[in-house]
């Protein structure tokens, strides 16, 4: 009993506490359960991990669900790519109703942005920027405890107890003094007729029994059978496959096309031409490639792209001769490297990177009386509906969205212009909706019809005085605005400045008087979109690499370089000092092995690596052990915090060594994972990750381990061998 | 005519004997466990069992199928494979999920041949697998859990 008065009367704390700081725990968010037509009342082949209800009987709100089976259907309105978020939001109602984990399913949320927006992103409904339980941690914990409110006020008015004397746990109602339980689903058809409560009470982090806690994964078991489903594996009745013929250059148009052997083939339905290309449609992938290889298209190159790699990199460093827009302009950035003792300089040059998900790109879309339906690894709802509506003349609220699972996205499925939908919606306006459409890329199509993590070049000065302290810092960037025409360009480019471009530059932490960044955006025909990490992908290893550099020429150790300049930044400093105790920094290695230590923040996550590398005698390298130390507030699923840390690492370490995509004479060059190599199993070192303790607000984990793992290398290989790296992926000079 | 046997199941199927088995799987039989990632026998996503070896199924022609026995993720059912999935599952191993299909039945296949693989051995059995997720750490550790249950008499 006890305990159970300390519950009541800690939570009242709680919202008392919260309503004085403004919080907003007013009942605003809470969505009163939705009409049937609006509600996603049952799950069909489109709802990812659901499970069919039958019985619905208790929906208060548009996240939750409680059949009179007592299972728990927790509705995510964030996509499931791999990153963790049906078992991270799940997690956060559960926690406020007391479920019992075993109890809860998981089912994608429809495309609705009145219902599910990304509240970090307004009227928006999509997935990124390591935002899903940020902007969640509260609507979920309030839309679980609003359930529990009226569970609890069922089985108070059923009883004839006081609801005040009701205790949850682990699924069950219970009333100590009379003896009564009831699982949820025995209370659920009372619990739908109580009141929606205008102000619900959320628990203290010491009552937390899930979060924080080791809270096993919703997707394993069927991504470990092979029953998960991904947009793939979507059939529907009549449904044809079609692959499309792409520019070879971006930006060349179909003059003419020969379809007269492709139509001989037995199983193909149809050839049709759409914007940018040649669609084949058939019965199944392989007569539609078949079908695509005998088609015979020629291509209007007049004014298309058809420069390259090389040629643009010369073009940058031209560039970089010139002041950009101003992203900061500190102190006297160009009165100091004038007077400076020593004036230190670095370059750094970054290629085009491909999202390579292990799932290419695809979409199913059928058109029906109501608009049209589409399956989908969907990742940016709103955008998506828009631009489909758009070219089928429907209104956006016309376009229904199975949100399935996704074969990894690493940014690549919120594109900007909706690429690979819209172009499903041409082919299936083209032939008039006669069939459903499944639009397959290959992995050919994946990787040489865009888009790509833009190519960068940087250009940093230092200004040091005779003792070695730094007076100056002057960084300038040059490379394609990713957000120029996407839906955020209004917010995210200021006075000529892509934030996204020089983040992780512009805000420096380093303790330096005089701090100047700028920015240069060339207009290309490339298609550029944000990559995992986003501006930190090429930021972080330019300010890291060259903050080494700064620590050698002061003759201090880089650690130790470090904290002096890092002093106003605790976060920063916390996951340093982790990483630095747990790895063993300043413990002698053997002759040809190196350590290297990076620190980044990103997604207002804080990110520390130290990589040790082996250098080999025929000069390949190995990377053997990373660790890692990361505070991202409450960790509310540690294994999850350490699953997107090895993972996010890993992927960040593919760029380190080998990926690039590179363009010649207009065409990329790369085309599978022959060319396009990634890291993989005997590649992949050690990792430990460590978590700092906090109860600052959680912070995102799917994207700030990528960046730091380069510059971490990098510096261990400096400190291996002696030279210094300019570009990526790493390339020692022989 | 193609006759194929998969899982035990026997399947008439009217396709062209240069379909890969990869389709014939997923698009005419209708069993989508194995995924596409590649075409080109570079990722694993793809990987079956034919007679008990490993193969990359999107780039073996329905015909060299024939008469022979195919075994996919969802056919799966020896003590080994069972480990395995009971390991995956223990470790959280998965991210996406796209590529584990493959990395189970490669998995099972090493375990069956080695049930004490060293590092080295799962190196060179695992590394035609591709991870973008780069679960590689754990699917490390998952192999070793699933031959420590294996040796301990089975089921977790």
């Amino acid at each position: 009993m006890s305990q159970q008065k300390k519950f009541a009367v800690s939570r009242r704390q709680f919202l008392i506490k919260s309503l004085s700081a403004g919080a907003g725990l007013t009942l605003g968010v809470y969505l009163p359960a939705c009409s049937r037509e609006q509600a996603p009342t049952e799950a069909g082949p489109g709802k990812a991990g659901g499970e069919v209800v039958t019985d619905v009987t208790f929906e208060p709100n548009a996240f939750v669900r409680i059949g009179s089976d007592s299972r728990v259907t927790v509705i995510i309105k964030h996509l499931e790519m791999g990153q963790g978020t049906f078992t991270g939001l799940a997690t956060l109602v559960a926690e406020e109703l007391d479920a019992s984990w075993s109890q809860i399913d998981t089912e994608g949320a429809p495309a609705n942005a009145k219902l599910y927006n990304n509240r970090f992103w307004g009227a928006v409904q999509g997935t990124g920027g390591s935002t899903a339980i940020a902007n969640s941690y509260e609507q979920m914990r309030k839309a679980g405890a609003a359930a529990r409110h009226m569970l609890v006020e069922a089985a108070a008015s059923k009883w004839g107890v006081s609801a005040s004397e009701i205790q949850v746990r682990d699924g069950v109602v219970s009333h100590a003094g009379s003896g009564r339980m009831a699982r949820f689903g025995e209370l659920a058809g009372l619990a739908a007729k109580q009141a929606v409560p205008e102000g619900v009470f959320l628990k203290d982090p010491d009552e937390f029994r899930l979060i924080g806690r080791h809270v096993p994964r919703k997707d394993s078991r069927s991504k470990t059978n092979g029953t998960a489903v991904y947009t793939q594996d979507i059939r529907l009745p009549g449904m044809q496959t079609a692959l499309v013929a792409h520019a070879p250059r971006f930006g060349a148009r179909v003059k003419s096309f020969d379809a007269a052997a492709a139509e001989k083939i037995k199983g193909v339905s149809g050839v049709v031409q759409i914007p940018g290309g040649v669609a084949v449609l058939a019965s199944d992938f392989w007569t539609a490639k078949k079908a695509r290889d005998a088609l015979r298209v020629e291509w209007d190159e007049s004014g298309v792209f058809s420069s390259g790699s090389s040629e643009l990199m010369d073009e940058y460093k031209e560039l970089a001769k010139t002041p950009g827009a101003v992203a900061r302009n500190d102190g006297d950035v160009a009165g100091s490297l004038k007077t400076a003792d020593t004036v230190l300089q670095a370059s750094f040059e970054f290629p085009f990177l491909a999202h390579a998900a292990m799932e290419p790109m695809n979409c199913v879309i059928q058109l029906n009386d109501d608009g049209c339906e589409i399956w989908n690894g969907e990742q940016f709802q709103t955008p998506d509906q828009n631009a489909v509506a758009a070219v089928l003349g429907i209104k956006p609220d016309q376009v229904s969205i199975n949100m399935l699972f996704a074969g990894g996205s690493f940014g690549r499925r919120a594109n900007p212009q909706s690429d690979y939908l819209v172009e499903a919606a041409h082919i299936v306006k083209a032939i008039n909706g006669k069939s459903p459409v499944k639009l397959v890329w290959t992995r050919e199509d994946d990787m040489q019809a865009g888009y790509y993590r833009p190519m960068y070049y940087h250009q940093l000065k230092a200004g040091l005085d005779n003792e070695g302290g730094v007076l100056a810092w002057q960084h300038r960037i040059v490379g394609q605005s990713i957000m120029a025409g996407s839906p955020f360009e209004g917010g995210l480019v200021k006075d000529g400045v892509d934030v996204t471009s020089v983040e992780g530059a512009s805000n420096l932490p380093y303790a330096i008087p005089s701090v100047a960044v700028d920015l240069h955006s060339p207009e290309l025909p490339v298609p550029v979109q944000w990559w995992r990490s986003v501006g930190s992908t090429h930021t972080a290893f330019a300010v890291e690499t060259f903050i080494d550099q700064l620590a050698e020429a002061a003759g201090k150790d880089p650690l130790q370089y470090r904290r002096s300049l890092l002093t106003k930044h605790p976060r920063h400093l916390g996951v340093l000092e982790l990483a630095a105790e747990k790895a063993g920094w300043g413990g002698a290695l053997p002759e040809g092995r190196g350590r290297g230590i990076a620190v980044h923040e990103s997604f207002n996550s804080f990110v520390a690596q130290v990589a040790e590398v082996t250098v080999k005698k025929d000069k390949t390298i190995s990377v053997d052990r990373v660790v890692i130390a990361v505070d991202c507030g409450v960790a509310v699923n540690p294994d999850v915090i350490r699953a997107q840390m090895e993972g996010g690492m890993g992927f960040g370490l593919s760029a380190a060594l080998s990926s690039e995509v590179t363009l010649e004479n207009g065409r990329v060059v790369q085309s599978n994972f022959h060319d396009y190599t990634v890291l993989r199993m005997n590649q992949m070192p050690e990792v430990e990750v460590h978590i700092v303790k906090s109860d600052q607000p959680p912070t995102g984990v799917g994207e700030p381990a990528t960046p730091v793992i380069a510059p971490a290398v990098a510096n261990a290989l400096s400190q291996a061998t002696g030279q210094r790296f300019d570009r990526l992926p790493l390339r020692l000079k022989v | 005519m193609i006759e194929l046997s998969i899982n035990g199941t026997r399947h008439q199927l009217d396709v062209d004997s240069d379909m890969p088995l990869l389709w014939a799987i997923r698009d005419v039989i209708g069993l989508t466990g194995t995924k596409y990632g590649c075409g080109m026998a570079q990722c694993g996503a793809c990987t079956v069992h034919l007679d008990g070896e490993v193969i990359r199924s999107c780039v073996t022609p329905v015909a060299d199928a024939q008469g022979k026995q195919v075994t996919t993720i969802e056919g799966l059912d020896s003590g080994v494979a069972k480990a395995v999935q009971a390991a995956w599952e223990k470790l959280d191993v998965v991210q996406c999920g796209y590529c584990q299909s493959g990395q189970i039945m490669t998995a099972v296949k090493l375990l069956g041949d080695n049930p004490h693989p060293s590092d080295q051995d799962i190196n060179t059995a695992m590394t035609g697998n591709i991870c973008r997720c780069n679960t590689y750490v754990r699917i490390r550790a998952a192999i070793k859990e699933a031959s420590r249950m294996l040796v301990s008499g089975g089921r977790p």
